[in-house]
Order: structure tokens, then C-alpha cells, then sequence
């Protein structure tokens, strides 16, 4: 059943926000002046004008039903005029003109299961990869080391009682497409990729794989007769490069993708430049339905930070002045020599100084 | 009514605990739909071995060759036929999001019915690069969604070698520290490169992304091609009253310990009210009769920490625009690479500027196809070149902001030497 004359995509682009924008922001667009907290969860901004809006943070699942995203409708018909916004961490956010809606609100949500908070110097939501549940190439499932690791954290979100915003990101490849963060949890290969010869010469691009690798550990090869690649395994450093322009080179593998852990990513300019997370944990299993070897440790930094740092210290701020040793001192985890960085510009992450906190 | 769920007894101690779980999502939809029961069998199979089991193929919509990202089950029986053969296909458009990701509910309800009846009625708000990811739908029936989408007014997003959906703060719609139009200047530039996202041709992947102030909410130094990061380059704003109100409330302790005393470039000092400069690039502010915060704003690097910790009493000044920096992305293949700046203020107040942003981005995207290897983002092209040539190529002038220090080793030709000095000169005249 072909149409006769197919439909052609209306090339549109990016849509136009003022037409979703809640009135009380189209009205002050480019005109506010100030903000504060009243409560964990809520902001208050306040116009030039002196017109107010209050905003309500709550917690999502990031991917939903659409039986959830109703409801969240629902509650913003009755409460918040029809209008919502979200965050780059999958918060979703009610704006309201009345102040007298913010308790009410706040009450529905919890009552439906949705957490309010997310903001200020509070543990955000993890922003997260996709997984299991549709990535192609994916170690572990973010969604559910997230839903987990979450849960554990609630109380974090709920409130702020850290020193500073924490953000954290949980990635399910090296890729690391859940990016930067105080703590980023990512998934670490430790041995070469299993190869299906059979398979490569039909799947592969060859010389595009070969380009791909980081190391040079990979080069054409003959097997049983049959064109294919092969990886110098003692080259490889196990970053799954490879996998996707070429799938017949398995990287992940159920005993030996591990979680490493990486602290102090800052994309904020505030106080110091931004900084690159670096590792300080590894060889965590990737132990499902709820990985708690990860959330172990990421609670161990994240309740040493918070006796630890000063007012308004990001984990990188922190970590700055108490210096490495006093971190992995601190937080009990071991330094090994994989910590210490060979990879080019690494040289540039090694104490070129007399200065040593004893 | 659907058929019956498969046991998920992992999947299933998701369903505890105080988070939301996309679970109980999964399993309210798979009430309906028998496609909903097999993902779940398909996902608790993966929970079970520890591994993925879609991979990709070719599916598109017509006139387009990005935008669906297409996914084919690999649990196979012995006869190659899908063990989950409702779930066989399970393929994701990506949607871009109006900026700042704000919504009607009445547009929302759309999506949810539109899916509801083509897909698997499950939507993520939003992706990694900012899409909207309409998750899970058959081959056949990914054109359907997409034309009542598009008929909606949203368009698809980038995938593969392409530029790729943009995202942009909430700024100016609801923060006080808003540079500029984050929204104008997203839409305009993004909405500049439409054949490019949904016609991938280039060597790469190429994003934007757009910040209103240097705490950077849309993370674009780190992930973005083009980061556009607000700031301005007159004196900081005071608010007398809003800083006696700061003062009162917390004291001298927290202004010298977390205001003045983390200043990155010790350019704030607590002075006798009396006693503050009165030069032009001075800002001053009273937090009590007798106290004033001088700000020396020739030292100040807009880094926004006081601004965050005293926001009213300090803000951004009125001379707006941007700092822009390119080459952003994070590791494969050489390693994390921060964006760098090539333009240290941008001016975007307007029109005419916001289109020489258009053009700028045009420029840059224009040098990248052009001289960028198979598979190599921005910051490892410029990386492989050197900067100065990718300036030359962009033609762009240098500026000392570019970089954190001069050259530290002597491995260079300076057979141009004097005719480089005369060009300097030749900047500072003009200036």
C-alpha cells in the first residue's frame, strides 16, 4: 500500500519556545532580576518589573510511559497553567504565578511518587545514557544503575546539604555520552575484544576500523582463508572503538566490563576553569538489577565530600585543596599505578612541584 | 489486553524503592501492548546475560537520511527467527526540542497520543544531545509517527556524521544571569543547518550548544564543536539593597570566606565605604554603612561565582555578547578535549549580530568539511593542524585571550618573524 504522492517532511527546525513559554516568563523574557530558594526544590525568581514566578523541581524516570507524562500533564493543568519545562538532567519543572500553589503542588507530586528538590546544592538526578533497553553497542543499563543508585540517594536530592551543586552522570561505554560530572560512573573494559572472523569481511569496513583504534593495535588479517582483522592484544587498551563500525569485534563481555569511577568534572567556570573528571575507582562488577558495588562507593565520596568540603566547594574545588593523597585517604579507596596517567599530554596530570602535604 | 508478561524477576527489584521506575512504566504500557511485553522479556533477557542485544540497520523517513535510529534484536532461536518477536524491531526518532525544553501540556499530550498509537508509547526527556527520543517503533509504522509529529511543527534531529540537535539554557525566559538570547540565537544558527542534520555528509559529528553565563547549564565546553557562553566586558551591576539584605542575612564570615576569599583572580576587596576607587572599571557596592565590596573589573574573568553567591546584589553588566570556543568533545579517539576560544567577546544585541553568529557557525562547519579526516570531530582536527591555521582557515585574528600561556618549548620556524610583528602593531592601531 503505497501512497501515490508520498508526503514530503516539512523541514521546520528548531520550534519556536515563546509559544510554550509559561506567561509569567514570556511576559518578563530578558528582564529578571533575581532569584532565591524559599525550599529545596523551588525557585523563586523575581522581575524588574516585580512580577514573581515560582518553579517547582520534581524528579522523573527520564524515560516514561506515556501514562506518566499525562499525569505530569495533568498536575501542570490543575497547578502550574499548563506549562512545563525540563532540565538537562531530566527534572521537570512547574512554573506558578501564585505562591499559594507551591504547597499544594509540591504535596501532589510527592503523593504521586514524583521527588521534589534537584536544586541548589542538592544531588541532582543522574543524567544517563540509554542501555540495554536500546543502545547498540551498551556494557551495562544506565536506567537501572540509575533507578538504584537513585533510590539511595533520594534524601541528597530532597534536600541541600551538600557543599555545592552535585552532578553526577552514569555512561554504559567509554564513550561517555553521560559526560562530565563530579562523579561519573563508567563502564571500563578490561580485555581485548573477541573477534568472530566469519563475520568481519561482511560487516566491517576494514580500513575504517583499523583508523578507528587509538593505539594502532589493529591491522588486516587472514583467518581460515578468509579476510578479517586481528588486535595486537598487547597494544589494545580495551576502549571498544572498534565495536561499533564493527560489531563482529565483541567488547563487552558479562565478566570483565567493569564500572570504573571518576571524580571532579566541572563544565562551570565558576572559581576554577573547567575541569575533566579523573579516575579513582575501577574494576567494579557490573552486577545487576541494582549494581550495589557502584552506589557503595559513590556514597562513600559523596559522605566524605560533604563532612569534607568548605562552603561552596565543588567535588574538583575540594579535592584541590585537600590535595590526591588526602582524598584517597579520606575515602578509603586504593591508588594503583593505573591512576597515573601515560596517555599523551599525561605528563602535564604529574606533581611537577616540591609542594606535598604532609 | 495483552498477552501475558514473561517473568522479570530482575526487572522486577526495580520496582522498589522511592525513585521512579521506568519499570512500572514499561510494565503499565505492556498492559496494552503485546510489543511492550516482549521488550520487557528482551531488556530482563539482557539483565540476565549481562549484555546488549539490539544493533542497527538502515531505516529512514522519507526524504531524510538521519534522524531514526534503527534497532533489530539479536535474540535469535536456532532457526534465526526473534525469540521476542513482537519486540523484533525497536527503532527511536530523535525529535528537537523547542530551546530551553519548554512545553504546553496540550503538545505533550500530542506526542503521548501520537506514540500511544504508532509506538510503544514510550518517550525520554530528553536524550544526551537534547532530542526528544520517541523509544521503540516498528519499520512500518516510523513514517506514520513521523508525519503526524512534523505536522505538529517539530522536526527530526541529527544522527551519525551530521550536525547534531542542539540545546540551549533556560536563560533568558527565567535566569538573571542571561548574556544573551539563547533561544534566538539556537534556533537561528541550528535552524541555518537543516540539510546538514538530516542529510549526515559530513566527516563527523558537529554540535552547538548555547549558555547564557559562564556556569555553562548546557555542559558546552566539554561536549560542544561551537560552545556560545555568555558574558559581557563592562563593569559588573550592584544592587545596594539586595546586598545590605545578603549581608544582614549571612554575615562576614560567609562574604570573606565564600565570596571574596574564592575569587579566582583576587579581584574583589572589602574596603571602608569611603575608601573605594573611583576609576571606571571599579564596581562598588555597600553591604552596610560603613563596608563596601570593591570589584576591580579589569581583573575579574566573569567566572559568575560571587554572581552565584550574592546573585542580585552582583550581576552580569550590560555590554553583552559571548565568548565563543570550539572543540569541545570527550574521549575517543585522542583523548578529552575542552573547547578553546577563538573569539573572546561576541557581540549579540542585534539582529545584525545574531546573523554574523549564523555566519561565523557556517564558516567553522564549512572548514571542517573541508579539511576534517573520516570520523574526526573538530578539537582533533584542530588538534592535527594547529590552531593558527585553523584561524587562518576560519580567518579569524589571534588574540592572547586564546590562550593560557605563551609557547613553552623553541620547536618552531620563525622565519616571519618581523612581518608577524608588523601585524601586531597593526591589530593595536586598529583597536
Amino acid at each position: 500500500m503505497t501512497q501515490a504522492q508520498p508526503r514530503r517532511a516539512d523541514e521546520c527546525g528548531v520550534p519556536d519556545s515563546k509559544k510554550f513559554l509559561h506567561p509569567k516568563l514570556a511576559a518578563n523574557y530578558g528582564n529578571w532580576k533575581t532569584h532565591d530558594r524559599p525550599r529545596p526544590g523551588v525557585l523563586h525568581h523575581v522581575a524588574k518589573t516585580g512580577d514573581e514566578v515560582w518553579s517547582v523541581r520534581a524528579g522523573t524516570q527520564r524515560q516514561m510511559d506515556v501514562y506518566t507524562i499525562r499525569k505530569l500533564c495533568d498536575i501542570a493543568d490543575q497547578f502550574a497553567e499548563g506549562h512545563v519545562r525540563f532540565t538537562i538532567r531530566s527534572n521537570i519543572e512547574f512554573m506558578v504565578s501564585d505562591e499559594a500553589k507551591v504547597a499544594p503542588l509540591i504535596a501532589k507530586l510527592e503523593a504521586e511518587g514524583f521527588p521534589v528538590g534537584g536544586t541548589g546544592n542538592s544531588v541532582s538526578m543522574v543524567a544517563h545514557t540509554q542501555g540495554w533497553l536500546h543502545c547498540d553497542i551498551p556494557g551495562t543499563d544506565a536506567s537501572g544503575a540509575v533507578k538504584a543508585l537513585m533510590d539511595e540517594l533520594i534524601d541528597e536530592y530532597k534536600h541541600e546539604q551538600m557543599p555545592n551543586r552535585v552532578r553526577l552522570s552514569t555512561s554504559c561505554c567509554e564513550i561517555n555520552c553521560g559526560g562530565q560530572a563530579d562523579i561519573a560512573i563508567v563502564i571500563q573494559h578490561t580485555k581485548p575484544p573477541k573477534i568472530n572472523h566469519d563475520l568481519v569481511a561482511n560487516v566491517c569496513e576494514r580500513p575504517a576500523v583499523v583508523a578507528r583504534c587509538p593505539v594502532a593495535a589493529i591491522r588486516p588479517a587472514l583467518v581460515n582463508g578468509k579476510p578479517t582483522l586481528e588486535v595486537d592484544e598487547k597494544k589494545c587498551v580495551c576502549c571498544g572503538a572498534c565495536y561499533p563500525p564493527c560489531p563482529p569485534m565483541q567488547i563487552n563481555d558479562p565478566e570483565h566490563s567493569k564500572f570504573a569511577i571518576w571524580v571532579g568534572g566541572k563544565n562551570s567556570n565558576a572559581r576554577s576553569k573547567p575541569t575533566f573528571h579523573k579516575m579513582v575507582a575501577a574494576g567494579i562488577p557490573n552486577n545487576p538489577p541494582r549494581w550495589p558495588e557502584v552506589s557503595t562507593i559513590v556514597k562513600t565520596i559523596l559522605t566524605t565530600y560533604k563532612e569534607d568540603a568548605h562552603p561552596w566547594e565543588r567535588m574538583a574545588d575540594w579535592i584541590d585543596r585537600i590535595g590526591w593523597p588526602r582524598f584517597f585517604e579520606k575515602t578509603g579507596l586504593p591508588f594503583t599505578k593505573y591512576m597515573i596517567d601515560d596517555w599523551r599530554g599525561g605528563r602535564a596530570n604529574l606533581n611537577a612541584s616540591a609542594h606535598i602535604r604532609f | 489486553m495483552a498477552k501475558p508478561l514473561y517473568p522479570t524477576p530482575l526487572l522486577d527489584q526495580l520496582e522498589s524503592g522511592p525513585w521512579p521506575s521506568f519499570v512500572t512504566g514499561l510494565k503499565r504500557l505492556a498492559k496494552d501492548k503485546d510489543y511492550m511485553v516482549d521488550v520487557l522479556g528482551h531488556l530482563e533477557h539482557s539483565y540476565k546475560t549481562r549484555k546488549g542485544y539490539w544493533k542497527g540497520g538502515t531505516v529512514g523517513v522519507i526524504g531524510y537520511g538521519g534522524g531514526v535510529i534503527p534497532r533489530f534484536t539479536e535474540i535469535k532461536d536456532e532457526k534465526g527467527e526473534p525469540v521476542f518477536k513482537d519486540a523484533a524491531e525497536f527503532h527511536t526518532l530523535r525529535i528537537m526540542p523547542p530551546p530551553g525544553m519548554h512545553y504546553d501540556t496540550a503538545t505533550l499530550r500530542k506526542f503521548c497520543d501520537i506514540w500511544e498509537k504508532h509506538g510503544s508509547g514510550l518517550i525520554a526527556l530528553h536524550g544526551q544531545s537534547g532530542d526528544i527520543m520517541m523509544q521503540g517503533c516498528t519499520t512500518e509504522n516510523v513514517q506514520k509517527a513521523w508525519d503526524e509529529i512534523n505536522m505538529m511543527g517539530f522536526d527530526m534531529g541529527g544522527a551519525g556524521p551530521a550536525v547534531r540537535t542542539s540545546m540551549s539554557c533556560v536563560g533568558a525566559a527565567r535566569c538573571e544571569q542571561s548574556c544573551f538570547d539563547e533561544a534566538k540565537a539556537h534556533r537561528m544558527v541550528v535552524n541555518n543547518f537543516l540539510d546538514d542534520i538530516h542529510r549526515p555528509a559530513l566527516p563527523y559529528k558537529f554540535k552547538f550548544k548555547f549558555s547564557g553565563c559562564g556556569n555553562d547549564c548546557m555542559n558546552s565546553i566539554q561536549r560542544a564543536d561551537m560552545a556560545v557562553i555568555g558574558t559581557w566586558r563592562d563593569n559588573m551591576g550592584t544592587d545596594e539593597a539586595l546586598a545590605r539584605k545578603w549581608f544582614a542575612k549571612h554575615g562576614m564570615n560567609e562574604l570573606v570566606n565564600d565570596v571574596i576569599g574564592m575569587c579566582p583572580t583576587r579581584a574583589i576587596q572589602l574596603k571602608d565605604a569611603g575608601a573605594v576607587g573611583k576609576d571606571a572599571h571599579i564596581s562598588s557596592v555597600k553591604i552596610n554603612d560603613t563596608q563596601a565590596l570593591e570589584i576591580n573589573n579589569k581583573d575579574c574573568v566573569r567566572c559568575m561565582h560571587c554572581i552565584n553567591v550574592m546573585t542580585g546584589a552582583l550581576a552580569p553588566g550590560q555590554d553583552k555578547g559571548a565568548t565563543i570556543l570550539v572543540g569541545g568533545k570527550r574521549t575517543l579517539k585522542i583523548g578529552d578535549l575542552m573547547g578553546t576560544v577563538i573569539v573572546p567577546f561576541f557581540d549579540l544585541k542585534n539582529d545584525e549580530d545574531y546573523e554574523k553568529l549564523v555566519e561565523l557557525g557556517q564558516t567553522i562547519v564549512d572548514f571542517f568539511a573541508e579539511n576534517a579526516l573520516e570520523h574526526e570531530r573538530t578539537g582533533e582536527m584542530i588538534e592535527r593542524i594547529g590552531l593558527v591555521n585553523f584561524l587562518e582557515g576560519i580567518g579569524l585574528e589571534i588574540d592572547p585571550n586564546m590562550v593560557s600561556s605563551p609557547r613553552m618549548n623553541p620547536y618552531v620556524r620563525m622565519d616571519g618573524w618581523d612581518e608577524e610583528v608588523a601585524k601586531a602593531n597593526a591589530r593595536k592601531t586598529a583597536a
